[in-house]
């Protein structure tokens, strides 16, 4: 293991996140603020409570759920595109550092900005309403999976696209989509069967359920199905970066 | 002496087809400049691309510093600076961030010492806390170079180093690689200038169509091709070549007005005192002479007009 080169890349990452902190870290706050006034403070007021939980604080995990996807996954596939849109992946490639540690370098930074972002949207949530975190192990475990997970999401696709609208096709056509109709906002049991049933097939249902069983001890789906669901998403993503660094996808002539 | 990188039989066809390396032989000795030649797509960055680690070889086998490219790329990528044809850089990272960021991405302890006696060599000393999009083109070259020396490499390859670049940027850079020679290490360039692989080459190698045509000494190579010529302009014009001149290799042009005289000019006896003397014997008389050497790019030019 090449613990300065991988190092080296953490460190370049986190110092892009720090000379863009507006656009990493108070722009993502400033969005999930709006997004307590408008559904916490307008909507919640007639909603009240879901399944016992005040709305304000229901929609907690799903908005951090909703950030840590999409703050993983833009982090990542930017953070790996943006070389080989430069052309300063030679620099990479002819290091003496293998794919591993270059994933390392950027998964790590990625993942790490996600999670930051994520506790300050915690931190601000606290502000708005009143936050109990009855399994604190298990959010944690979300939490860090989720990032780690869609970090290398984010990789992937960031090795994939050849172009910059490749880069925002799959979080804008899928991802934010699949966040929004998992139940971000609210409950499946609020749902007619037939969507319930729909709802069942977005896998990303499953990881708010868990992630707000871990703070309400309410969830949609049984908590280890969602933990099931997550290692699986992360054993793919694994298998794929490997795939990618077997075969040179995309990136070695 | 020990190559410090031996290629043998070195293949690389790219996914389209395109055979861009056929077979490629070439040793590279240890600590010198090795220039190496060739028109538009003959393969040279592939040929450098390969070694550095960047282009997947179809066939064949690299080894540098004794190491294979492929199982032992670490030792080997570890030897090797590559200053990239095209100026490839970052934006916003200032110039210290940058060449920082290099030495520690090859794996390397910080060295602040020795970043800045590199700057310094390069003239970017005063630039260390510039943004990398507000340089210069020339400052962006220089930079590139900068981030290649940061790991101390003891291989360096120059693809194009001197393209776009002012007559004195080419000299600071040619004074910062004769002083990385002096420290012993191994310079392989590419150029199109074909009078710089002249003047620092020490030997040279020409690749075309994906093939290398030739590895010579460069002097050796001067004085195996390099003939000289000796152009008199006649006052009066000539027929033919009188008889007492048919030992001379001459040649009659512009309608006999222009007698040439191919000679090599290495040996000690040119021949030339002899033909002066002959001439004004026979009463010829010039009004005018020029000689002429032939330069690599005529030999260059030669050799890649037999090939294809």
């Amino acid at each position: 293991m090449n613990r300065h080169s991988v190092s080296a890349i953490y460190r370049f990452e986190m110092a892009r996140t720090r000379r863009t902190i507006l656009q990493s870290i108070v722009s993502p706050v400033i969005s999930t603020s709006l997004y307590f006034v408008v559904f916490g403070a307008a909507i919640g007021s007639r909603i009240t409570s879901v399944e016992g939980v005040s709305y304000g604080a229901f929609i907690v995990p799903g908005l951090m759920i909703l950030s840590l996807m999409t703050q993983s996954i833009s982090n990542a596939s930017f953070g790996i595109y943006f070389p080989k849109f430069t052309g300063t992946i030679y620099e990479l490639l002819s290091a003496p550092v293998s794919f591993f540690e270059i994933m390392l370098g950027y998964v790590g930074a990625a993942a790490t900005k996600a999670i930051i972002v994520g506790s300050i949207i915690l931190i601000t949530a606290a502000f708005f309403v009143d936050l109990t975190i009855m399994h604190p192990f298990s959010m944690l475990v979300f939490f860090i999976l989720t990032a780690v997970t869609f970090s290398l999401f984010g990789f992937i696709i960031g090795i994939w696209a050849d172009n910059f609208e490749k880069l925002q096709l799959i979080p804008l056509l899928i991802v934010t989509p699949l966040v929004f109709l998992g139940g971000s906002f609210y409950s499946i049991s609020m749902l007619p069967d037939l969507w319930q049933k729909i709802t069942l097939l977005n896998p990303v249902l499953y990881l708010i359920s868990g992630f707000r069983w871990s703070f309400y001890g309410v969830s949609d789906v049984n908590v280890w199905v969602s933990f099931a669901m997550i290692i699986g998403f992360l054993v793919i993503c694994s298998y794929v970066v490997w795939w990618i660094f077997k075969t040179g996808y995309q990136i070695r002539e | 002496m020990d190559p410090v990188i031996s290629i043998q039989s070195l293949e690389k066809t790219y996914d389209n087809g395109f055979e861009a390396l056929k077979k490629v032989e070439l040793e590279v000795i240890s600590g010198e400049i090795l220039a190496l030649l060739g028109p538009n797509g003959a393969g040279k960055t592939t040929l450098i691309s390969t070694v550095c680690g960047i282009v997947n070889p179809t066939g064949g086998k690299v080894t540098v510093g004794g190491y294979d490219i492929i199982h032992d790329y670490r030792k080997t990528r570890q030897m090797i600076g590559l200053v990239p044809q095209e100026l490839h850089t970052e934006s916003f990272e200032t110039v210290w961030a940058t060449v920082n960021f290099s030495r520690g991405l090859f794996g390397l302890k910080p060295n602040p010492e020795y970043i800045e006696g590199i700057l310094k060599d390069l003239s970017l000393w005063d630039k260390k806390d510039t943004k990398i999009m507000q340089l210069s083109g020339g400052m962006k070259r220089r930079l590139l170079i900068a981030k290649a020396l940061s790991h101390e490499p003891t291989v360096l390859f120059l693809d194009e180093p001197t393209a776009g670049v002012d007559v004195e940027l080419r000299q600071d850079m040619w004074r910062v690689v004769e002083k990385l020679r002096q420290n012993g290490v191994t310079i392989i360039l590419t150029t199109h200038y074909i009078e710089e692989a002249e003047e620092i080459a020490d030997r040279i190698a020409i690749i075309n169509n994906g093939r290398i045509e030739l590895v010579e000494r460069k002097d050796e190579l001067m004085r195996k091709l390099g003939r000289k010529q000796l152009t008199l302009e006649l006052r009066e014009p000539l027929q033919s070549i009188p008889d007492n001149l048919a030992d001379f290799n001459l040649e009659l042009q512009a309608e006999g007005s222009r007698l040439v005289y191919d000679y090599d000019a290495t040996q000690s006896h040119t021949g030339i005192a002899g033909l002066m003397q002959a001439l004004s014997e026979q009463g010829i008389a010039f009004k005018d002479l020029a000689t002429r050497q032939s330069s690599l790019e005529d030999i260059f030019i030669d050799l890649i007009k037999e090939s294809s």
